[in-house]
């Protein structure tokens, strides 16, 4: 019977020197390799604008080749001393949820499997905003519904956003003009966005997103609503393809009621700001700290 | 004189007093709307007022008929208005003008074309008029750094009847399920 | 070289050891295989389809995968229950035992690994969190923190047991100032690798079912008691089927550990549970969804008391000395460990956190069959590759494996049966 006597050996100094050098030699020329083939930034954050410019026309030619139809993926920059904040006003909602598809369609959101990047939720005047007893999934053959009232929920903004906080490959940031965006092409759909999230406002492809031929919004932006791929995580960017152009998002544009409020927060004339300074304004889930930049507020 | 100078100046007092709350003999100029700070614009630009077919310009009709300030339902005319907006204050010509029918008119008699009706509305609903000019109340399309579009309240409202209508909703989503589970 | 030729005595006197063997052996590689293969078919149709074929949906974002690597990674850091007694303390018992807990600790890394590469939506992608081709979020990403502790975890323990092991192929001593400091340095390593994967979770100031400070504490007990709970089982069909002398000291050492590593587990969850229900907030729901289930909402209730009830029974077991070294209850004690930890660390960390949801949605997440054929791929490769360390290292360490000057000596194999 024996049992283990390497463990309680330990050698003599000095020895095999002639391996060790071996080994540093070996070592020496990996690391030679590893700087070598490190060409260049990958990160679409990190591209110089000459090279974005030409990764984003080969995107276009892979979007055209795929989908039979001409598809431009903008680089707008953000402007200059702006910072987009959004307003939601919880007393004229009426939950009817034309939003929600204004937004699949400007944003080339999947059909079959349905991803939604803005969430309704129905929620009891008695109790007030309160998650668990929301319900997203009403539908009367009418609304509003009586004694209830309408928040609709999607990306926040955060300034303190836990996302980007969470990403282990810095796939996820916000821009400089206050848009937490996805760099779809870098993420490697790990979802410890979505685990981070509070307000449920990140969504994965769970599979390839398809959108019926004839319904693809052309006009993209490589940070917002171009198609996506199997296996990321996508959310509401603000139709960053159309405020950096000066329109409004096209929920605002679309809601019946005039519930939503658009634009800079830097900008003190902006209706953003009237908000702000004179309506009673809250966000979501304060306690936590994310700084939103979606203010809810009750205009009467 | 000294014994006359105390009901002296207890006169002047009552005097001054009395004076100032005289009624006014002119109007109370109305303060000019705040520049900035959200102030919005003073007349904005809107499409025209949302009127039914060729039932404008009303004096096409009225400029010829007597009128009748007498309060009741309409039955030759108009009949299909159902007003219900402080209908047991108000009838028409609280808010359409009794000499011009092209023309609303506000508390003070001021004559208003259909294209400011927002002024009108504003009297009562002050907070409103402050909100739609700032660009907050109302629908929004537009430009946000730029042309912003703004729409009468009647675009939205329907002046007689302005409660809004309930409106059937867009489908609820589909709620997630595990694969293989029916739906 | 003579480096090389030897190198290649190693790795060929390696193939024949584990190319030989009994029936028994041969059906377990043969079952091995047999879900590997299973696993990998089950992945190819995911990468295919998506991960729609799993039950994730946007509720319940992590399940089986991830809930299956937070208790691999705790089972990877028990093997410094071992490490402690063996370096720290030099005990003898456990000193000549404690490779096998490296080679454990080996085979939970690659599966922990192998859970994350399964799991992400771009698999194809994971060198983007390898600098400098990727990009890692330092310092706020504790995802990236963890990658990083993971794989240097995996490499003090590989480097120390590759480097003993080979060195006692060569018939020389290993090199002490190498191997002690490597060793002693794995142990705050292993508290790290487990402490940075409760951060994952506890970090989350969106899922207060997670947001705790005893979590990072409570899943180290729950490792110290479910790793060597797998290590007990393996050392004892060592002792059965090999040369290999395992003292019963060190068997009962360990499982006396376990038991106060289990006492730990349970009064971690028991004050956790004492704040959730006495504080009263809404943040009690996750742990009541758990317990005693919400409305009609009651799918993971039974295994939660059963887990506590496994649990407490592996406590009272390994807790009284004859319990201890009554092999039968011994090894009911490992298997109520193993099971209790494995329910509580797997449904009931993962899936109470997510549910209800951030927006208060109730979706019953169950690991659908591709999600079962993946993992028991996974945790299949894990076994494999434990066992065929297994396969050279006792050899190794008996002396029987060695490398004479200029020729192959392996000495018979190992005796099976």
């Amino acid at each position: 019977m024996k049992h283990l006597p390497v463990m309680n050996q330990a050698a003599d100094p000095g020895e095999s020197a002639c391996s060790r050098r071996q080994f540093a030699s070996i070592a020496a020329a990996a690391a030679a390799g590893f700087l070598l083939t490190a060409c260049g930034p990958r990160r679409l954050r990190e591209m110089p604008k000459a090279r974005l410019r030409q990764a984003l026309d080969e995107m276009e030619r892979e979007y055209a080749a795929k989908r039979g139809m001409a598809v431009q993926v903008a680089d707008t920059p953000p402007m200059p001393d702006v910072l987009f904040g959004y307003a939601l006003d919880l007393s004229r909602c009426i939950g009817c949820r034309r939003c929600v598809y204004a937004c699949v369609e400007e944003n080339n959101l999947s059909r079959d499997p349905q991803l939604h990047w803005i969430r309704v939720l129905q929620m009891e005047k008695e109790k007030g905003v309160d998650f668990r007893h929301a319900d997203p999934y009403y539908a009367p053959a009418e609304v509003p519904e009586e004694g209830h009232f309408y928040v609709p929920v999607a990306c926040q903004q955060c300034r303190n956003a836990p996302c980007v906080k969470t990403c282990p490959t810095g796939a996820t940031w916000m821009e400089p003009d206050g848009i937490v965006v996805i760099d779809y092409d870098w993420c490697i759909g790990c979802r410890c966005c979505m685990a981070a999230c509070p307000y449920g406002a990140r969504h994965f492809n769970w599979a390839e997103p398809r959108i019926p031929a004839g319904e693809l919004n052309p006009a993209t932006h490589y940070l917002g609503n171009r198609p996506r791929p199997n296996g990321v995580v996508e959310k509401c960017t603000f139709c960053i393809q159309r405020v950096r152009k000066g329109r409004y998002p096209a929920c605002v544009e679309v809601c019946p009621v005039g519930a939503r409020k658009f634009g800079n927060l830097l900008d003190k004339d902006s209706e953003i700001r009237y908000i702000i300074e004179n309506k009673r304004v809250l966000v979501l889930k304060q306690e936590l700290n994310t700084l939103p930049k979606f203010f809810y507020f009750y205009a009467t | 004189m000294k014994r006359l100078a105390l009901p002296g100046v207890l006169l002047v007092a009552l005097a001054a007093l009395a004076l100032e709350d005289a009624p006014p003999s002119k109007p109370i100029p109305t303060p000019p709307p705040r520049a900035g700070a959200g102030g919005g614009e003073e007349h904005p630009e809107v499409p025209p007022p949302p009127f039914s077919e060729g039932i404008f310009p009303c004096s096409g009709c009225h400029a010829d008929m007597k009128v009748n300030r007498t309060r009741r339902p309409l039955t030759e005319m108009h009949d299909d208005i159902t007003l219900r907006h402080d209908e047991e204050h108000r009838w028409c010509l609280d808010c359409h003008d009794a000499n011009d029918r092209d023309w609303l008119h506000l508390a003070s008699g001021e004559r208003v074309p259909f294209e400011e009706s927002y002024r009108l509305c504003g009297q009562c609903h002050g907070e409103k008029l402050r909100d739609w000019r700032a660009g907050v109340h109302g629908r929004r399309t537009g430009d946000w750094n730029g042309h912003k579009r703004y729409l009468l309240c009647a675009h939205c409202h329907n002046p007689h009847k302005p409660r809004f209508q309930a409106l059937e909703p867009k489908p609820a989503p589909l709620p997630p399920r595990r694969p293989g589970s029916e739906p | 070289m003579i480096f090389a030729q030897r190198f290649a005595r190693f790795v060929e006197g390696s193939l024949r050891l584990v190319l030989q063997g009994n029936g028994l052996y041969w059906a377990w590689i043969a079952f091995l295989l047999a879900l590997i293969g299973s696993g990998v078919a089950a992945y190819a149709a995911q990468v295919g389809a998506g991960l729609a074929l799993t039950s994730m949906r946007d509720p319940v974002s992590w399940g089986f995968y991830i809930g299956n690597f937070t208790f691999l990674v705790g089972v990877a850091a028990a093997a410094v229950v071992l490490v402690i007694p063996a370096y720290v303390y030099d005990w003898k018992p456990i000193r000549e035992i404690v490779i096998i807990g490296e080679l454990l600790a080996v085979s939970a890394i690659v599966m922990c690994m192998l859970f994350v590469m399964v799991d992400i939506g771009q698999p194809l992608r994971f060198w983007h969190l390898i600098p400098p081709w990727g990009h890692l979020n330092l310092p706020s990403s504790i995802l990236a923190w963890d990658s990083v502790v993971l794989n240097a975890y995996l490499v003090v323990n590989f480097v120390v047991v590759t480097h003993i092991l080979y060195r006692a192929f060569c018939r020389r001593h290993y090199e002490k100032r190498l191997v002690v400091p490597l060793v002693l340095l794995s142990i705050p390593m292993a508290v790290g690798i487990h402490t940075v994967t409760a951060f994952l979770y506890n970090g989350l100031a969106a899922r207060p079912y997670w947001n705790s400070s005893i979590l990072a504490p409570q899943f180290l007990a729950s490792a110290f008691c479910s790793g060597p709970a797998i290590l007990l089982v393996v050392l004892q069909l060592l002792r059965r089927f090999t040369r290999f002398e395992i003292q019963d000291q060190a068997i009962w050492k360990i499982a006396e550990l376990m038991a106060y590593a289990m006492f730990l587990n349970l009064f971690l969850h028991g004050v956790e549970a004492f704040k959730e229900y006495y504080s009263d907030t809404e943040h009690l729901l996750y742990t009541q969804y758990w317990f005693q289930g919400l409305g009609e909402h009651r799918t993971l209730v039974p295994y939660a008391w059963t887990a506590v009830a496994l649990n407490l029974a592996a406590f009272f077991l390994f807790i009284l000395p004859a319990a201890r070294r009554n092999p039968l209850t011994l090894n009911l004690g490992c298997l109520a460990t193993y099971s209790g930890c494995y329910i509580e660390k797997g449904m009931g960390l993962i899936i109470p956190g997510f549910t209800p949801d951030t927006l208060g949605e109730i979706y019953r997440y169950a690991p659908s069959i591709t999600e079962l054929r993946v993992a028991a791929g996974v945790f299949a490769v894990g076994f494999l590759v434990f066992t065929l360390m297994l396969r050279v290292a006792v050899p190794i360490s008996l002396g029987e494996f060695q490398d004479e000057e200029g020729s192959l000596v392996t000495g018979t194999a190992p005796a099976i049966a």
